[in-house]
């Protein structure tokens, strides 16, 4: 038995206890050893004579080790209480330890605890002070949070608490405003708790993550902290190892406060002032400098805590990039260089993301590349999963693509299953049109080999991103059918019924499907899902190669139906749909087929739907005429346009992933516009981003209301996106995702929202609020009006859904706000998000002649009606990419309207409750001067001023 | 909006045993033991060339392995891997000076104690303090109270 030398603890009883239940045998002699003792301190609890402290605390401490060993303790809670009022340490802290473990925050004696604590709280010895705050931070009941929310602040900031106290305080108290966050008033204390920033002493981190928790229910309160931070930050990096003694830790200096205050620091918009920008600027590159030194010791703490700090400061340096809008009030403008303003009003200006900083990303990337090669396998995984992040920005995509054969060669050598899936999630993020097709092949013979784990995952990515960047069918259908081939059991439902809806959609991948996939069924063991898209495809174009006498009717009718017995029921059912359409496709094998149809196997199926399809399509055949049956059994009409099944499913299986190529999906339509050709969502939003200009008009509110203001919630670029689509993930973090769909008719919007639970754990008192910005209360702009209300519980892992319709009354900028409440593990948490209901949703495309017109366009001919802008062409001239714009904008682009067919006209009319607004629009390249002329007439002035900023 | 903390530390032999639980989140008793036995089966097979990074629910597991006990702690998806492991490291290093050279049995006699070292260098799901001298010096004292 160890001994542990001290003074007045050593509970010599206990050691024995713990000895004697160590030697224990059996479960059985435990018990009864337990049971014995339980007896024992029962009866001394009783016994007449009363307890001295010591024993006290012995039996206590007994009682809470049982307890740890799994038996219940229903006695000795009122014992434990009384050791709080103890002025001995050592029984207060077994006191306090017993009530943290084992009193719930409802007991009986909670009021009583609370007491002992407010006393302790007030004590003048530091050490009774810290158990009180620790006991707090440990139950961190709401009753808590009521009692000590007013309180710890003032510890917390006062001038004569220890640092160890302010630790405990600034702690204790970010645990009370979780559990209750109006406990504390904010607005009171920012100024003081931002400035512990610059405490002397080094005892920051907990408070940091206090500010931290502070900045994200109160941005605007703690935004200050962001100079503070800096500086600090600033700080520690540039001191040496022996600056910071005590708190340098295998040589790095304050590694976990420098994480700390870095990600405290993503809670902000890159700070606007340029000294605090550049000092910013400057610590990320020294740190991305130090990673370049040679190492002070080869221990793997060293290594390990440096490159804690730096992978922080790469989500930083992610994080200033991604945040895309920066608001800039007037009297900055003159502070403001080397950034691009996209719009201006006589207050603001808006500037765009030429604030990142393309260099330090780039850096970083190099750097991580450096680690995907590193002997230690926790680097590789995090690079990877760094790089993933960054291959989602303009500035470094290309530098994450230059090592795609070390993430594919990862994806065949390592040995650790989560480094290997990392490899996967960064191969499928750094996917693009010129690097498909090897990814794609990579990850399909990566697939015959993989983990189970992960396969059904990488079976829906390699669907998605044959999808997304086939640029010729063939190849689409190839990779499709040969993933049916190679992984057929973990080819789930949508991703076939999706290769069906897209042959069906494409006139010009319907024969060769057709013939491919015949060429599959031939294998001698073809999946079940294999037969399933043969049988589909044949039935539908079979007849394409019907002329080869390789694949006669027959041929192809023989063939499916030498797999139809060793199919389940589904697939039957399915193969029997096939014949009947074969029936019409090829009158001439009608009777072999009517033969298997009446065959008694059909007829007398114990399956009632193959018996009744077996019957049903029997008699249609025999007494309908060809005519009937061929109207019956036309070719299916095209699918209609809706996000990619597979993407939802992916979405559903792994949120977080998906977020990124949510944005550039295609979807097959029936238009004849070429897909390949066709600028994904991601292009447009930045090609449209890119060229925006200054720009002269007040109604600048759209993009100003967008401006992230330091929340995690839907950053600029994001929002802006929905400006051209209609569903979408709004918003989404550890604990929620809220996906939207919004259909729009008229002046009239209905937008279905989709709240998921991502947790395993019920969200309690959940709460749905539309709320107007900036809208006159007696003169709305918008009507909402809610069906219901949400649910006001949403269990683990579920989705609920919310409706809610509009009427746009009168023209409107900005976007209504969304306001969510909920408790998440008795946290209350609160996010307020941009509904995206945007004034171009309202608009409508109107077709009309070169006549009509013309004749239009001079009747608005006003100056206060017209808005026109000259701008330089930041892409090559392309007509058809700007007529796509137009069209996803809401404006119908008309076709030989302008004498000029390089020219692009478009017309359309917002339409709201209490007017319609008609807009015209022409846009003139000058391909020599690489220019456009961009007009835009409206019958309101602001209107025109509006669209025209939103285009060019 | 998002919260990142430890929700929860688990120290643990090979044999599943627990030798510290500490919770930061609100789970009730038999949750605690389903998470303990999940937790325990999730990390024990992994071998000394994985990451010691661990998808787990919703969450992530930090983890290291001393001699035969498991020292894990639970973590946000988006929260900093290595910050965790180094500070899985530093507790480690606090705890063998404290207990002289610490062995699994130290931690069984002295549980009372360990508490006391977890809430000095951890509290509310945060990192509390992080400097070896400064805790030593605390526990110090405190140990020489009464």
């Amino acid at each position: 038995m160890p001994t542990v030398s001290s003074r007045g603890d050593a509970m010599r009883g206990l050691a024995v206890f713990i000895s004697d239940i160590r030697n224990c045998k059996s479960k059985e002699a435990e018990s009864k050893r337990i049971n014995k003792e339980l007896a024992n301190i029962r009866s001394k609890f009783k016994g007449d004579k009363t307890l001295d402290g010591y024993s006290k605390k012995k039996y206590v401490c007994k009682l809470l080790f049982i307890f740890l060993l799994g038996h219940d303790i229903d006695f000795g809670h009122m014992e434990a209480v009384n050791l709080l009022s103890s002025n001995k340490y050592t029984e207060k802290q077994i006191g306090y330890l017993f009530i943290s473990v084992l009193v719930s925050s409802n007991s009986d004696l909670m009021k009583l605890i609370i007491q002992n604590i407010k006393n302790d709280i007030s004590s003048p010895k530091p050490v009774h002070v810290n158990l009180a705050l620790h006991c707090i931070a440990n139950i961190g009941s709401v009753e808590m949070s009521e009692a000590f929310g007013q309180e710890v602040p003032k510890l917390l900031v006062s001038a004569h608490a220890s640092a160890s106290v302010k630790q405990s305080a600034a702690l204790c108290l970010l645990r009370l405003i979780r559990t209750l966050p109006e406990a504390m008033t904010y607005a009171e204390w920012a100024s003081r708790v931002i400035h512990l920033l610059n405490d002397q002493h080094m005892w920051l981190t907990a408070a940091t993550s206090l500010i931290h928790t502070l900045s994200q229910l109160s941005p605007g309160d703690y935004k200050g902290c962001v100079s503070l931070a800096v500086s600090r930050l600033s700080r520690i990096v540039t001191s040496t190892y022996t600056d910071l003694q005590d708190y340098t830790y295998y040589f790095v200096p304050a590694p976990w406060l420098s994480v700390k205050l870095l990600r405290l620091l993503q809670c902000y918009p890159v700070p606007e002032e340029p000294a605090v920008r550049g000092r910013l600027v400057e610590c990320l590159e020294t740190i991305l400098n130090k990673c370049q030194e040679p190492p002070k010791s080869k221990k793997v703490q060293h290594s390990n805590s440096k490159n804690a700090v730096l992978f922080e400061a790469i989500n930083l340096i992610i994080h200033i990039d991604s945040l895309g809008l920066v608001l800039i009030p007037q009297p900055f403008w003159r502070q403001v260089d080397l950034m691009l303003p996209i719009l201006l009003t006589s207050e603001f200006i808006i500037f765009l993301c030429v604030l990142s900083e393309p260099n330090l990303l780039v850096r970083a990337c190099n750097q991580l590349g450096q680690f995907l090669q590193h002997r230690e396998t926790n680097l590789r995984y995090l690079a990877l999963e760094s790089m993933c992040l960054l291959a989602g920005s303009e500035f470094s995509a290309d530098a994450v693509k230059k090592h795609r054969e070390t993430v594919i060669n990862a994806l065949k050598t390592e040995r650790d299953v989560s480094v290997r899936q990392r490899a996967v999630d960064l191969l499928y993020a750094m996917c693009d049109k010129t690097n498909s097709e090897e990814i794609v092949a990579e990850m399909l013979a990566y697939l015959k080999k993989a983990d189970y784990a992960i396969r059904e995952e990488m079976v829906l990515k390699v669907a998605i991103l044959s999808e997304k960047y086939a640029s010729d069918y063939t190849w689409y259908v190839d990779t499709i059918l040969k993933l049916i081939r190679v992984a057929g059991d973990y080819v789930s439902e949508e991703v076939w019924h999706r290769v069906i809806q897209i042959v069906i959609n494409r006139d010009d991948a319907q024969g060769y499907a057709a013939k491919t996939v015949f060429e599959n069924l031939q294998a001698p063991a073809c999946h079940e899902n294999m037969v399933k898209v043969g049988g589909y495809i044949l039935g539908e174009f079979g007849n394409l190669i019907a002329g080869d006498e390789r694949s006669s009717p027959l041929v192809q009718f023989n063939l499916l139906h030498s797999k139809f017995h060793l199919c389940t029921p589904s697939t039957r059912a399915l193969l029997l749909s096939t014949y009947i359409k074969f029936i019409n496709l090829f009158p001439e094998i009608k009777p072999t087929i009517q033969n298997v149809l009446q065959n008694n196997n059909q007829l007398r199926n114990a399956d009632v739907e193959l018996q009744q399809r077996a019957l049903e399509y029997s008699q249609l055949s025999s007494i309908t005429s060809q005519d009937v049956l061929a109207t019956v059994l036309e070719e299916m009409p095209p699918f209609p346009e809706r996000e990619s099944s597979i993407l939802a499913k992916l979405k559903k299986k792994k949120p977080a992933s998906v977020q990124v190529s949510l944005v550039g999906c295609f979807i097959p339509s029936t238009e004849s516009t070429e897909h390949a050709n066709r600028p994904t969502y991601s292009t447009i939003a930045c090609s449209f981003l890119l060229r925006f200009k200054l720009i002269h008009f007040k109604n600048l509110l759209i993009f100003a209301d967008t401006i992230p203001t330091g929340s995690k919630g839907m950053r600029g670029l994001e929002f802006f996106l929905f400006m051209f689509k209609n569903s979408g993930v709004l918003f989404e973090n550890a604990l929620i995702q809220v996906g939207v769909k919004c259909e729009f008719k008229e002046q009239y919007g209905r937008v279905g929202l989709f709240f998921g639970n991502k947790t395993g754990n019920q969200l309690q008192n959940f709460a749905a609020a539309v709320s107007l910005a900036q809208t006159n209360p007696h003169n709305p702009q918008i009507n909402v009006a809610t069906q219901k209300e949400p649910p006001s519980q949403i269990d683990g892992g579920a989705q609920v859904q919310h409706f809610i319709n509009l009427e746009c009354i009168s023209m409107f900028s900005g976007s209504p706000n969304l306001q969510l409440r909920y408790q998440h593990s008795s946290a209350p948490q609160q996010v307020t998000l941009k509904l995206p209901v945007i004034i171009n949703k309202f608009m409508e495309g109107v077709d009309m002649n070169s006549g009509d017109f013309f004749s239009r366009w001079k009747q608005l001919g006003q100056p206060t009606q017209e808005t026109q802008k000259i701008f330089q062409a930041r892409h090559p001239i392309d007509t058809e990419a700007a007529r796509t714009k137009l069209t996803g904008f809401g404006m119908c682009a008309l076709t030989n309207v302008d004498p000029n067919p390089e020219n692009l006209v478009g017309s359309g009319i917002i339409k709201t409750k209490t007017s319609q607004i008609g807009c015209l629009l022409r846009l003139e390249p000058n391909k020599q001067a690489k220019m456009y002329r961009l007009t835009v007439r409206s019958s309101v002035g602001e209107a025109a001023a509006l669209i025209c900023s939103m285009l060019e | 909006s998002c919260i990142n903390m430890i929700r929860f530390i688990l120290i643990q032999n090979r044999a599943g045993k627990t030798r510290l639980a500490k919770w930061y989140m609100q789970f009730d008793d038999d949750e605690k033991q389903k998470l303990i036995e999940e937790v325990h089966a999730v990390v024990t097979v992994r071998d000394a060339k994985h990451t010691n990074f661990v998808e787990f629910r919703n969450f992530k597991i930090v983890y290291r392995r001393y001699a035969g006990l498991y020292f894990c702690i639970c973590v946000d998806v988006t929260d900093n891997n290595l910050a965790y492991l180094e500070a899985i490291h530093n507790f480690v290093e606090v705890l063998n000076e404290y207990f002289h050279n610490v062995c699994e049995l130290d931690l069984v006699f002295n549980f009372y104690k360990v508490y006391t070292v977890v809430d000095e260098m951890f509290l509310a799901g945060e990192i509390r303090e992080t400097s070896q001298t400064k805790v030593i010096q605390q526990l110090l004292m405190l140990q020489n109270l009464e």
